[in-house]
């Protein structure tokens, strides 16, 4: 039976499309058969991090709606054939996406593929509530600044409440935290909250973090998943979360200061 | 500390300021949760009321909404002040 994986954060900007799709992406190249669905009525992204934004043709709510099947909607990942895009609308109509709807739609992506992962929107109106209310697991992606923890803590709180799993009264959605842009030199430094404190204050075990790096922009801006930069550390750390997903030990890297030698201090690295 | 420690310019450490705030903030967000969208604002006005006759500060006031069964039960703590400091 295939689970169903949201990603959400409650906070904006946070790192939610980037880690759907290189989690999407990474369970790929494990080889499950993975569906990336994309819950941003009205601002649709995820395409564009995939690099597929110009062979959308139908989109979610087409297939809500009759317009298409959803075979006819799921585009084919270019470099995985086992992983598949499910666009958002770009309809202002918010109320395009109905609870019935999405879990039809849900339903039929799970009898086919291994993973669904579900990109929520920011915040906690329609579009996010509708993202995790059919999961099974949950990743929380998290930054290391005040609103963004807050706001995390707000979603979990609505997910212990308001999801299908809780609302049957039996076990919750799975919960993870992901941490993201992550620096350990300003942790060391005194002006960052570490990894311990998020989660002594969250309570909840984490799934990875990863490290701030310019080059996730540079993957964005090409349309890669930085989990394909196997050379970018934040593209690695991405790969330690999937390999801990599917229940693999893994040390955490990339979360002490990075000791540069004398030439790279001298001449910058 | 190392002897270069000395020359740096000691910052008071942000992070630690955040963590107490959040930590505090968490807690009581989360003891409000669950509760119906009304219960701030009857709090605030249960304290209105109370303050007609006792002076009283905003956290003299507790409300706290908790399940017993089926039921469920509003808990009112109300600090009352020292009986010489009455109006």
């Amino acid at each position: 039976m295939a689970e169903i994986i949201v990603v959400t954060s409650g906070k904006g900007g946070v790192g939610k499309t980037t880690t759907s799709a290189s989690i999407a992406t990474g369970l790929a190249q494990r080889g499950k058969r993975v569906a990336v669905v994309d819950f941003d009525v009205g601002l649709r992204n995820l395409d564009l991090i995939m690099g597929c934004e110009r062979r959308v043709v139908y989109d979610f709510v087409n297939v809500i709606q009759g317009e298409c099947t959803l075979k006819q909607a799921l585009i084919k990942d270019k470099r995985h054939e086992n992983l598949f895009i499910l666009a958002a609308s770009q309809t202002r109509d918010k109320d395009a996406l109905t609870v019935e709807g999405v879990e039809k739609v849900l339903d039929e992506l799970k009898s086919d593929f291994d993973f669904v992962v579900c990109d929520s929107p920011a915040g906690i109106e329609r579009g996010a509530h509708l993202a995790m209310y059919f999961a099974d697991r949950a990743i929380v992606v998290v930054n290391p600044e005040v609103s963004s923890v807050r706001d995390s803590d707000r979603v979990l709180g609505i997910m212990a409440s308001k999801s299908k799993r809780a609302e049957q009264g039996g076990e919750g959605i799975v919960e993870h935290l992901l941490v993201t842009r992550y620096s350990p030199k300003r942790v060391a430094e005194g002006d960052m909250l570490s990894i311990a404190d998020i989660e002594e204050i969250l309570g909840l075990p984490i799934l990875g973090i990863i490290p701030e790096s310019e080059l996730v922009l540079q993957s964005s801006n090409a349309g890669v998943p930085v989990i394909l930069d196997d050379k970018a550390p934040a593209g690695q750390a991405y790969a330690d979360a999937v390999a801990r997903l599917l229940g693999e030990e893994r040390p955490m890297r990339f979360v002490e200061v990075e000791k540069q030698g004398l030439i790279k201090r001298l001449f910058g690295g | 500390m190392g002897l270069m420690d000395l020359f740096r310019k000691r910052k008071p450490a942000s992070a630690a300021v955040a963590k107490e705030r959040l930590l505090i903030l968490v807690a009581q967000e989360r003891a409000q949760r669950g509760g119906p969208d009304y219960l701030p604002l009857m709090q605030r006005e249960i304290l209105e009321v109370i303050r007609k006759y006792v002076q009283i500060n905003n956290e003299d006031v507790q409300v706290r909404l908790d399940k017993d069964g089926d039921q469920d039960v509003l808990e009112l703590n109300v600090v009352l002040p020292d009986s010489d400091t009455e109006r």
